[in-house]
């Protein structure tokens, strides 16, 4: 019963993991084409020569969508990852005192109480923009949800009947939390950094679009989008249509997978 | 007796958290690598000599060291001055005040119309698990889910304004027409776009989270009892399900005030209505930091209300709750 929805899974995991590559590669295959700007062919709708038609400059939006789709899984990723071991650390270091614990749960509440988009505002605006100031914001204002899961968990984990013992071998509680309960909550931490990973994606891209996020020269979604806002009235659909689109399946292509894999562990 | 200790622990938890997080974006803003005097000047910083920049400086106290600048805004905040916003040219909290005006009613109706709209939905797709009608709204549910907001906003704008021409593209009122002289049904009609995208995306979470407590609901022996009396499922899921069902998304919605706002911040600059969200964003490009951290404040105020009402809601429906938190 339990064998199925892991082959599903592995199926999943398979397809899945080879369009990363393929998305990964694609500065390969693509060359320069993401910036190649052809005068003559400015604003062409979809064809056969332009599978997605082309930007004000003449740009291909096949090739900047490919571009911007990778450089958001790669952006997205980091900041999955470093937002997942700010959490995890806190989220130990918490166990530590209950003073630490109280400091910790104060900064969760307070980050959870600011609109996250406003929150990016601010750190994004700390940081002065760019690739490196996007991946820390989104990291920063997503550890928390996860930390508040992990603490819940590390508590509950710290009641266990070999922590006691434990404890009365005179461990110290540094020891504890490093050895008897950490290794419990990394597969959490697993699950949470591939559910932190589309929220990550979709809040870079409202980021770069409202003009703090990733640099304007680069290929991102949020720049595309932005860029097509200015044409939007003039009826050119497909500037704003496809980028939107090759973000919206890729975000569904990894949450369905997060979920997948959260069902099969 | 256990209400009010409950409320005034809860108060004073809301003031610690509204400390810090003033505390956090000052510090946020200290970190900012732009001069505060070439912020303060805006466009004119080249045709300013430097003795008249220290003279800036000092008169804003931009010379003094951050703690001395915290102390003084705190104390500033707390007799009611939010100081002055360079960009828009007049007192921040008159900027926060007109802008919120015109985000309120955006807010509420999408935040109302993703309530009744979800717990609808929810309660359709969770009273027969597994049908086709479950698995469309399951579907529309995790597709809006994972889409962009702004993308969404965009994709309105396109069908129904510039391809149909149904809606007006942009603003809160006509160009070239005073905002006194705009009638209520204008505004109603610049206001529609906007509201439904917004809502249209809050009810993804609401209609999941109904639907999982319908479908629990369904598979309960309370259910099973009624089905044994011969009761309909469109008679239980109505006189049943919606009471079990609708507190937890009204919880929710609560809850999630956040990220209305978030969402509002973005459809705001896609139909450039000139609500709360365009000035947040506005601010942060243009660096105006004293309406910034207001509006930090002011949002962080709004969804710890929200949260305090989702977090007495569920007290007052569930004691449980309250007992495991004390045991905690």
């Amino acid at each position: 019963m339990n064998s199925q929805p892991r082959l599903v899974a592995a199926g999943y995991a398979g397809v899945f993991g080879l369009l990363v590559l393929l998305l990964l590669s694609s500065s390969l295959w693509l060359g320069d084409s993401p910036l190649h700007m052809q005068f003559g062919a400015r604003l062409m709708p979809p064809s056969a020569e332009h599978w997605l038609g082309t930007d004000a400059l003449g740009r291909g939006l096949w090739a900047r969508t490919l571009a911007g789709l990778a450089l958001s899984f790669g952006v997205g990723l980091s900041a999955a990852l470093l937002g997942t071991l700010i959490a995890l650390s806190l989220a130990s270091l918490a166990m530590l005192s209950p003073i630490l614990d109280a400091l910790v749960s104060l900064l969760i509440d307070t980050l959870l109480s600011v609109p996250h988009l406003i929150l990016l505002l601010l750190i994004a605006f700390a940081l002065g923009g760019g690739t490196q100031a996007v991946i820390i914001a989104v990291a920063l204002t997503h550890w928390p949800s996860l930390a508040r899961l992990l603490r819940a968990e590390l508590l509950s984990l710290r009641n266990a009947p070999y922590v006691a013992i434990s404890k009365g071998f005179g461990k110290r509680q540094g020891f504890i939390v490093w050895h008897h309960l950490l290794p419990h909550v990394l597969p959490h931490c697993l699950v949470g950094a591939l559910l932190l990973f589309p929220h990550a994606i979709l809040h870079e891209a409202a980021l770069t679009f409202l003009g703090v996020g990733l640099d304007p020269t680069q290929p991102a979604i949020g720049v595309l989008l932005a860029d097509a806002m200015r044409y939007l009235t003039g009826g050119y659909w497909w500037l704003g249509v496809f980028p939107g689109l090759g973000l919206l399946l890729m975000v569904l292509a990894i949450e369905r997978f997060a979920s997948m894999l959260r069902k099969a562990l | 007796m256990r209400l009010t200790v409950w409320l005034a622990s809860r108060l004073l938890r809301l003031l610690l958290v509204l400390l810090s997080v003033a505390a956090v974006s000052f510090g946020l803003m200290m970190l900012s690598p732009i001069d505060p005097v070439d912020a303060y000047l805006g466009p004119q910083m080249a045709q300013v000599s430097p003795e008249q920049r220290t003279l800036i400086a000092e008169r804003w106290g931009f010379n003094t060291p951050a703690s001395v600048q915290f102390h003084h805004w705190l104390q500033q905040l707390l007799s009611g001055e939010l100081g002055w916003s360079h960009i828009y040219n007049q007192p921040v909290s008159d900027v926060i005040n007109q802008r919120f005006q015109r985000s309120f009613f955006l807010l509420l109706s999408a935040w109302l119309l993703s309530l009744i709209l979800g717990v609808v939905l929810g309660i359709a797709a969770g009273s027969k698990e597994g049908s086709l009608l479950d698995r469309l709204i399951s579907g529309y549910a995790y597709i809006t889910a994972s889409m962009p907001t702004f993308w969404l906003a965009m994709l309105a704008l396109l069908l129904f304004s510039v391809t149909l021409g149904w809606t007006p593209t942009c603003c809160a009122g006509p160009t070239g027409v005073l905002s006194q002289e705009v009638t209520l049904l204008t505004q109603l009609h610049h206001l529609l776009l906007p509201t439904l995208t917004l809502a249209l995306l809050g009810v993804a979470t609401i209609t999941l989270h109904t639907r999982a407590k319908m479908a629990a609901f369904m598979r309960s022996d309370t259910a099973l009892h009624a089905f044994a009396q011969g009761a309909s499922r469109f008679d239980i899921a109505w006189r049943h399900g919606l009471r079990h069902a609708s507190l937890p998304a009204i919880t929710l919605a609560f809850a999630s005030l956040g990220e209305l706002f978030g969402g509002s911040i973005l459809i705001e600059q896609v139909f450039a209505y000139p609500g709360l969200g365009q000035a947040t964003v506005a601010a942060g490009l243009r660096s105006d930091v004293p309406l910034l951290l207001a509006i930090a404040l002011f949002t962080a105020l709004f969804v710890s209300v929200g949260n305090l009402i989702a977090d007495g809601l569920y007290q007052w429906a569930d004691p449980r709750i309250a007992r495991d938190r004390t045991n905690e």
